[in-house]
């Protein structure tokens, strides 16, 4: 390092030094930004950016944050109309969460994320502050948080960095979850090879509010103060700009800053109930959560979406590390904090509140009359910026995009050619192996470290086909939700695969009896520039898009997670979508286990010879190729309806969605759930009645004297079914064909889990 | 600055779950020779300046009466902290 | 009749405990930790969370929050307590209970329907139960292994003060599979098991924690 470089050491790059050094050399490869990127910066600014501006674009334009490869084609989701079955969505895309009016003056809010990488690094940590990121994306929306759900995957459950990453991204989820007080009502766990080196760790967040409490994310208002409150900032997560640290200020080589946030759940939980608080007392303007980017982009954010004037005081950050730089505490992710925009009048009001519950509050500046976001540095600007430039007009790329080559051939290899069983001892024993197998078997292991009950609303949790929880404690107003993806269809095709998704996941929510009115979606794909990824991203897109134009129902929201690859091998494209349905009564709700015996058992819907990408074809013959089961969303649509109106009439006694497995699955768990058998009688091919995958299929009991209903509802709405048997009994018994004692079913299923993560 | 280090162990008798776990997973590092490991909590409090005996003494009755509880923990030392961190 | 809930910072299932309060017929009272006054309610629940997070010891921290100045003395007098899980563990520290709660055996969180058994129905949160009877509550700690010494464990089952038990499965490696016990004079009771999650039908796995509240209604309308 030359002498000359070694003197900045001790100058702060302002906006003047910046000014009079217009050819310092800058890092702004290291910092991400192409070298494009960097001169469109020079040319907004029309200088070169300082340290402290090339850190905040360079966050804020990097893929995770302006999500620039990915725009083009999330727009399409802005095409959808922006209204759910219920009426006009209060806030759409774009707002940190959509909200969606579910009647009665209440008003929910939902929206699903990833923290896959941060998980791989750091499991425990990662997850616990996943969790919390989202939670604080539902409350910047004038939300209480109320339940979360986490789909989860990992490579083969038998890998020793399975074994590594597993219990601490397990135990942080639910670290995080049950210290915050929010009850865990589902989720996926699935196992794959191709997430080896890449485990996803989504999370769901959802919240309810009264219309009047909708808060958003700006800042308006001249004079209005920028208040910073929450816990102090530290050095979490600023790993990847200690390179301006490094080289622009420490001469004696880079610094060591943490790559990894470190979450306080405790500390999160007493923001809530302070945040809750100040809105009730109507002392916030305007609020944003600090996640990624942290100050960078909350200050950006919120100027941007409002009047475009800020000034900020940053050397008035309470910090819990006093060796931060200027530009470290910009890009800091310490977690736990929160910005609100304040009237002046209300500041004592706001402050006595945060006092109340020991959260520290500082006014960091306000909102000006000019367009620009100004940050100082002890008196001396450090950031003079176009705030729109920073947060909304970042980069887009159109990404080249090429159907992979690979696909003609994977399709071509379809399940024609796989044994199927020969005799009815097969049959049995491969329903058995099924059953046990990882991505089938009893996940309790995981889900018995989660809260499911905490607040008292929780009507239904794992592993029900959706949960449930009560909104209104008066009227029983409730939501049901369920995630879905199998990532194994979506690489046959990634359209039918995001669509089939979708339709899983809005069936799951029909089985409660509820009415699906929103999607949230957390699109996790290989790195986006492998045009083969792109394809798969765009026509997952493409597929979710037009599977929500004809259920009628809007995304509102979600995330978009790339180049979870090792290597030139990307994850099986995994969209994973999320439904909200909304149910007037919670308690008139269906649940999927067989609860009487001598009821009736009909099989809604009908199955086809459609096995390949199925779970028999991955268990009994480690075989992926072929095309997925056939999407039918008009049948969908009419067997939520028909669900819907038998349910609430009483009709139904219970319901579980037929998925992964097929319906020996669907069966052996809902004599499982109750210890309640059931004698059936295929109404097809023995084989393909019990592993074929096909969609739109629901297991249902019938109470005593419905049976017409049912089937009154089933033909109104053009749905296909059959009587398939009756309840009762200790075994599952199969027709002429096999019987297996439910205690054998219960042995298989929950022996998985615990062999393979503790040995026993 | 000056600092007062209190250590807390968990009592001889009582089950250590943290240290158990420990002990289990060392002999898959190919750390073989240790019997058994306990695991305990260290308190560093900071004074202005050099510490006192009243400084020591005040440290001594928050050990006592709020960082260890005395059903399932032992304070096994309060003293001052070395320069050289000792 | 009167029954404060107290909040900590921390404290989860505070919400929960009022409405369990409620639903039995009684009157719920907010009790805010930081303030040294137990607004003339009649008896009080110290409820499930994580106060303070938990950080030094469950419990450790909040069991010196002002409103414990004027709750130990008032229990020690003879008013009404029941802890719940982390309630409970702020009793225990407190030594308003004996015992100690630690680590799980297995140091995970596990959250589950338990099987209880009514060892005792002469305190003031249990006289509504049968003595024996098998009752099914919601279980779910990190750190709720009731651990004392040998001396203290034989004291308590000698005078009758272990007031529940594990049954079918100790969930959590407690000693002698104590789930719950009280103090000398019955008036203070700590349980890791949660009964206010099972108090509606459709929320939760039973009915069966109604009969707490129920109990203690009927104990201070006698006092």
């Amino acid at each position: 390092m030359s002498d000359d470089q070694a003197t900045m050491t001790t100058v702060l790059d302002t906006v003047d030094v910046a000014q009079t050094s217009p050819d310092a050399e800058q890092p702004w490869q290291e910092l991400g930004l192409k070298q494009d990127e960097y001169k469109r910066i020079r040319e907004i600014l029309e200088r070169r950016p300082t340290s402290a501006e090339l850190a905040m674009y360079s966050v804020m334009w990097s893929e995770h944050c302006s999500y620039k490869s990915s725009k083009v084609h999330l727009r399409r989701f802005g095409d959808l109309p922006q209204e759910t079955p219920r009426g006009k969505q209060l806030a759409g895309i774009g707002e940190n969460a959509g909200v969606i009016d579910i009647g009665q003056g209440w008003a929910v809010t939902f929206k699903i994320e990833s923290h896959n990488h941060p998980s791989y690094i750091e499991p425990y940590q990662g997850a616990a502050t996943g969790v919390g990121g989202i939670v604080r994306d539902i409350m910047a929306m004038g939300a209480r948080p109320i339940a979360i759900m986490d789909p989860l995957r990992f490579g083969r459950i038998d890998h020793p960095d399975t074994a590594r990453v597993l219990p601490g991204i397990v135990a942080g989820v639910g670290g995080y979850g049950n210290c915050l007080g929010l009850p865990n009502i589902g989720g996926e766990l699935v196992f794959d090879e191709c997430y080896q080196g890449n485990p996803l760790v989504n999370a769901l967040c959802v919240g309810s509010l009264r219309h009047e409490d909708l808060h958003l994310a700006n800042a308006s208002g001249v004079g209005n103060k920028i208040v910073l409150f929450g816990a102090k900032t530290g050095g979490d997560g600023i790993g990847g700009v200690s390179v301006l640290a490094s080289e622009t200020f420490d001469a004696d080589g880079p610094t060591k800053r943490p790559a990894v946030q470190v979450g306080d759940p405790f500390a999160e939980k007493v923001l809530i109930e302070c945040c809750l608080d100040l809105y009730h007392a109507g002392v916030v303007e305007g609020i944003q959560d600090l996640g990624g980017a942290g100050l960078s982009c909350a200050t950006s954010e919120l100027a941007s979406a409002g009047d475009g004037g800020m000034s900020i005081e940053l050397d008035r950050v309470p910090l819990r590390d006093s060796s931060l730089r200027a530009e470290e505490i910009l890009m800091s992710e310490s977690q736990e904090r929160m910005m609100a925009v304040v009237a002046p009048a209300q500041l004592d009001a706001f402050l006595e509140i945060t006092e109340k519950w020991d959260v520290e509050a500082t006014v960091l500046g306000e909102v000006t009359d000019g367009e620009h976001l100004v940050i100082t540095w002890h008196g001396e600007t450090i950031v003079d910026v176009p705030p729109r430039s920073v947060a909304h007009d970042g980069p887009v790329y159109q990404r080249p995009m090429e159907r992979p080559a690979y696909l003609e051939e994977l399709q071509a290899d379809s399940t024609a050619r796989l044994d199927r069983p020969a005799s009815d001892e097969e049959l049995r024993a491969q329903l058995l192996q099924v059953l046990g197998s990882p991505n089938v078997c009893d996940k309790s292991w995981v889900t018995d470290q989660y809260d499911r009950y905490v607040r008292g609303n929780t009507a239904q949790a794992m592993p029900a086909d959706a949960g449930i929880v009560r909104v209104d404690e008066e009227s029983g107003l409730g939501v049901a939700l369920a995630t879905d993806c199998n990532g194994r269809f979506a690489k046959l095709d990634p359209y039918a695969g995001a669509q089939l998704a979708l339709a899983e996941a809005y069936r799951n929510v029909a089985t409660t009896g509820a009415q699906p009115l929103a999607v949230s979606d957390c699109l996790n794909f290989g790195s986006p520039e492998d045009p083969g990824v792109m394809w798969q991203f765009s026509q997952s897109v493409d597929g979710l898009t037009d599977a929500c134009r004809e259920l009628g129902i809007p995304v509102t929201g979600g995330n978009v997670s790339f180049y979870n690859q090792t290597g030139d091998t990307a994850i099986h494209p995994t969209p994973v979508i999320a439904v909200l349905g909304v149910l007037d009564d919670v308690s008139r709700h269906a649940s999927s286990g067989w609860q009487q015996t001598g009821e009736p058992v009909y099989l809604l819907g009908e199955a086809r010879d459609e096995l390949d990408g199925s779970q028999w074809s991955a268990v009994v013959h480690q075989h992926l190729g072929g095309t997925p089961p056939q999407v039918d969303l008009r049948a969908e649509k009419g067997l939520a309806e028909a669900l819907r109106e038998a349910v609430a009439g009483g009709a139904i006694s219970s319901a579980h969605d037929v998925s992964d497995g097929g319906l020996g699955v669907a069966l052996a768990e809902s004599a499982m759930a109750h210890d309640i058998g059931a004698v059936i009688n295929l109404p097809g091919a023995a084989f393909v009645d019990l592993f074929s995958e096909s969609t739109g299929r629901v297991v249902v009991t019938v109470p005593d004297g419905e049976g017409s209903s049912l089937e009154a509802a089933c033909v109104r709405y053009d749905v296909p079914f059959a009587k398939i048997g009756v309840t009762g009994g200790d075994s599952l018994v199969i027709t002429d064909r096999f019987e297996v004692p439910i205690a054998d079913l219960r042995e298989t299923h929950q022996a998985t889990l615990p062999l393979a993560l503790d040995g026993r | 600055m000056g600092h007062v280090v209190i250590d807390v162990m968990p009592k001889t008798e009582i089950l250590d779950p943290q240290g158990q776990a420990i002990a289990g997973a060392l002999p898959r590092l190919g750390i073989d020779q240790f019997a058994d490991v306990r695991q305990g909590k260290r308190f560093v409090l900071a004074v202005d300046g050099d510490v006192t005996q009243e400084h020591l003494a005040q440290a001594r009755a928050a050990a006592e009466k709020m960082l260890s509880n005395p059903v399932i923990e032992d304070v096994v030392s309060v003293r001052v902290l070395e320069a050289d961190g000792r | 009749m009167k029954i404060g809930v107290i909040t900590f910072p921390g404290s989860l299932d505070d919400h929960d405990a009022m409405r369990a309060i409620r639903v039995a017929g009684g009157d719920a009272v907010s009790l805010w930790h930081g303030d040294a006054d137990l607004h003339g309610v009649d008896a009080v629940v110290v409820p499930g969370g994580f106060s303070y997070g938990d950080y030094l010891r469950c419990g450790a921290i909040a069991r010196f929050a002002p409103v414990m100045d004027r709750l130990i003395p008032a229990a020690q007098g003879g008013l009404p307590v029941l802890g719940i899980c982390n309630g409970f563990q702020v009793l225990c520290e407190s030594h308003l209970l004996p015992g100690a709660l630690t680590p799980r055996t297995d140091q995970r969180f596990y959250c589950n329907d338990q099987v209880l058994k009514v060892e005792s129905t002469s305190t003031a949160w249990t006289s509504a139960y049968d003595e024996g009877a098998e009752i099914t509550v919601v279980h779910k700690n990190g750190e709720g292994r009731f651990v004392a010494d040998e001396h203290t464990l034989d004291e308590l089952e000698g005078e009758g003060r272990v007031v529940f038990r594990y049954v079918g499965g100790n969930p959590n490696g407690s000693y002698r599979d104590i789930a719950g016990v009280t103090n000398e004079r019955g008036n203070v009771v700590g349980l890791m098991p949660h009964p206010e999650h099972c108090v509606e039908e459709g929320y939760g796995p039973s009915l069966d924690g109604l009969a707490f509240f129920t109990s203690v209604l009927t104990a201070a309308a006698g006092v």
